[in-house]
């Protein structure tokens, strides 16, 4: 008798102490072993949780009031950030130092590495009010010295001496949240329009299938700027923001609908709808309790692959100038600044809130990847 | 197949019927006209128009009329031919419009076939050598090329040029051709110009293609029919290329009804971007003006292209793929 035997059966019970486990978990359980396996998703979910805690707190992030305006403090160039100074851990930035040049009469600016600013973590700065309700002063990056003349730009400024970074800290906040409510809409619309669509059938699927087909031959952006220039110029940011996710989500949804009445029209044959059915479930429990769960994890994998659509769109829109509107501030207006390509060449940092644009939609891009592969354990 | 054709067509002026009555809605939409905004700008800078000419003004282009009444109006003159005057203009609007169509049209078959002259290479590569590491490499770059917005790349290259090769790289036409009559010249200078806004706007499009014609052939490939080309002693190149690569691109044809559209509306942000002179650019300004029949004209325009793409579609798809046919009939 070799080992091998016997090691065999505990090996076989240890494996079906696993099978086990496998067998008893719910559906949310199997869908999140099997997100976890895919590292990358993982790795994108950590850095949307970290955008979206940015738009939770952006004042906290900001390191100056993101409205102040000072002509005189134009293109000023990004610092950069030091951690240490020497060896001891001291974070620090340049200096900047502005000279008028005589010929253009301009101020220009540049970084001064001899000269060190240093700075705190969770320091005090500026005062604001948190979720508008709180006060607080409490900043991520401060400075030091707190009635030191020095400030920090992270990013540099813009033409208007407006800070940069503190800036695309406020844009993440609306440009995530326009993508995050635009889905939301559209899945509203999708469930409830696929639904009656794949529930009832007849002539109701007629209508609503005819519907979608006519909005998805649309020419989705020349609409979309019609329906942005046709809002009342004398609306205020809010108004224009409610707006613009309507009008993303107006067109969005007729995917999510095409898909939800596909999953619909199968499970309606299914035995435990007619098992739910007889049993004396109403038509509305029948749905949202039996068969909206069955397919619930394809409809948030569609809809996180929505997202970044819904954000490159907003982005775009408000890029041409006819999505949100200054005051208000999202990526798209940011990157209008860069329109310019003089102005660019002389202040490349302007291109900053694109990289986050790109860095948020490929994270989407992937959550929704490993959300889709995962969202039907039983496959394989 | 004649059949199948001919009830697309049917249906193509119940849709353009539509069509227009949304986009006139949505011209119409925006509170005040052309002249209140006409008049502001005048009165911003100093000077007014005189009551009786503006009452001409409104005459003229039936701006005095019911909403229903306009509408009307404007259907009578396009059924004619006739796309209106436009109002910042004052010129008809087809001269407007003309040849920027056909700028438009050439801007989005250009980086059509752009896409696929790199999309179906890259992605048989990708398949036959899976997980090696120029297929990371493409893997990458195709998850970056569909998370960059268009505008963004366009934004990026201009600078990049600009920056370090101190050139211009916006336009179609270099300074001397944008104006002169059309010759063969002008086609090259052309020719010498689209190439840039084209691999631009086919950028999302070739990285997207290109993941579905690897992950299509993948398929293929595992399949027994491969073996057993294989197993006779076929040549590695006639076994990837013969049947698989074939089967592969059916689905890529199937892609085109929604490709085409959206290169003709996505070409707009390209355009404003790199300042090309196709109908973008145009509709953008008739819209914040609200020129109101410019830019109904041009959305109109837009939602035919996008009939007619994806009527191609449908039509090549049956003849690549008679599995279809069949389903129709």
């Amino acid at each position: 008798m070799s080992e091998s035997t016997l090691a065999q059966p505990i090996e076989q019970a240890l494996k079906s102490k696993a099978e086990d486990r496998v067998s008893v978990a719910s559906n949310w359980q199997l869908v999140w072993w099997r997100f976890r396996k895919n590292r990358l998703a993982v790795l994108s979910a950590l850095v949307l949780i970290g955008f979206y805690i940015v738009v939770l707190f952006p004042d906290f992030f900001s390191t100056q009031d993101h409205e102040f305006t000072d002509a005189k403090l134009a293109f000023i160039p990004a610092q950069g950030f030091h951690f240490f100074n020497g060896l001891t851990p001291s974070p620090w930035v340049p200096a900047v130092v502005g000279k008028r040049n005589l010929v253009t009469l301009r101020m220009e600016w540049n970084v001064d590495e001899t000269k060190q600013v240093p700075v705190r973590f969770l320091t005090q700065g500026y005062k604001y009010k948190l979720f508008g309700l709180i006060e607080s002063d409490l900043h991520l990056i401060g400075l030091a010295d707190q009635k030191s003349e020095d400030r920090i730009y992270l990013l540099g400024t813009d033409r208007l001496g407006r800070d940069q970074w503190s800036r695309l800290m406020f844009g993440t906040r609306t440009s995530m949240t326009v993508g995050l409510i635009a889905v939301a809409l559209s899945v509203i619309l999708g469930v409830l329009l696929g639904g009656i669509s794949g529930y009832f059938g007849g002539w109701a699927d007629l209508i609503i299938q005819r519907f979608i087909e006519l909005l998805q031959s649309l020419p989705t952006i020349p609409i979309w700027l019609a329906m942005t220039a046709a809002l009342p110029r004398d609306w205020g940011p809010i108004e224009v923001f409610f707006a613009i996710t309507v009008i993303l989500a107006f067109i969005g949804w007729t995917t999510l609908g095409r898909e939800v009445r596909g999953r619909f029209l199968s499970l309606r044959e299914e035995d435990f709808v007619l098992a739910a059915d007889l049993a004396g479930c109403s038509q509305l429990r029948i749905i949202l309790r039996h068969m909206v769960p069955a397919f619930m994890s394809h409809i948030i994998a569609t809809s996180t692959l929505a997202i970044p659509v819904m954000i490159i769109n907003e982005t775009s829109l408000s890029f041409l100038g006819l999505g949100i509107r200054p005051p208000a501030i999202s990526w798209g207006v940011l990157l209008q600044e860069a329109t310019n390509i003089q102005t660019l060449a002389l202040a490349p940092w302007l291109l900053t809130p694109g990289i986050a644009v790109i860095v948020a939609v490929l994270a989407f891009n992937l959550v929704g990847d490993g959300l889709r592969d995962a969202a039907d354990p039983y496959s394989r | 197949m004649l059949r199948f054709i001919a009830q697309r067509l049917l249906l193509l002026p119940v849709l353009l019927f539509l069509f227009s009555v949304v986009v006139f809605i949505l011209v119409e939409a925006p509170p005040g006209d052309f002249l209140t905004s006409y008049m502001a700008t005048l009165a911003s800078g100093g000077s007014s128009i005189e009551t009786e000419q503006l009452e001409a003004l409104k005459q003229q282009f039936g701006l005095d009329q019911p909403i229903h009444i306009q509408y009307l109006r404007w259907m009578e003159s396009l059924s004619k031919g006739d796309l209106g005057l436009s109002l910042e203009y004052q010129r008809p609007n087809i001269d407007l419009i003309g040849e920027r169509l056909w700028l438009t049209i050439a801007l989005a078959l250009f980086a059509f076939f752009i896409t696929w002259i790199i999309a179906i290479p890259a992605g048989i590569y990708s398949a036959t050598h899976q997980n090696s590491l120029l297929d990371y490499v493409l893997t990458v770059l195709n998850y970056i090329g569909v998370a960059t917005p268009n505008f963004l790349l366009a934004l990026i290259l201009m600078w990049v040029a600009y920056a370090q090769f101190n050139v211009s790289i916006t336009g179609l036409f270099s300074s001397d051709y944008i104006q002169a009559p059309w010759s063969v010249a002008r086609v090259i200078d052309l020719l010498q110009h689209i190439w840039l806004p084209a691999i631009v706007l086919g950028i999302g499009g070739t990285a997207r293609l290109t993941r579905i014609m690897r992950a299509n052939l993948l398929d293929e490939l595992h399949k027994p029919y491969v073996v057993t080309a294989r197993a006779k002693g076929l040549s590695e190149w006639k076994v990837v290329l013969k049947y698989p690569v074939r089967l592969a691109i059916n689905p890529l044809v199937s892609t085109i009804g929604w490709y085409l559209p959206q290169l003709f509306s996505g070409s707009l942000i390209v355009a404003t971007v790199m300042s090309l002179q196709n109908v973008g650019p145009l509709l953008l300004r008739a819209l914040t003006q609200q020129d109101m029949y410019l830019a109904g004209s041009i959305l109109l325009i837009y939602c035919f292209l996008t009939i007619i793409g994806t009527l191609i579609s449908d039509v090549l798809l049956a003849i690549v793929d008679p599995r279809i046919r069949m389903e129709g009939a």
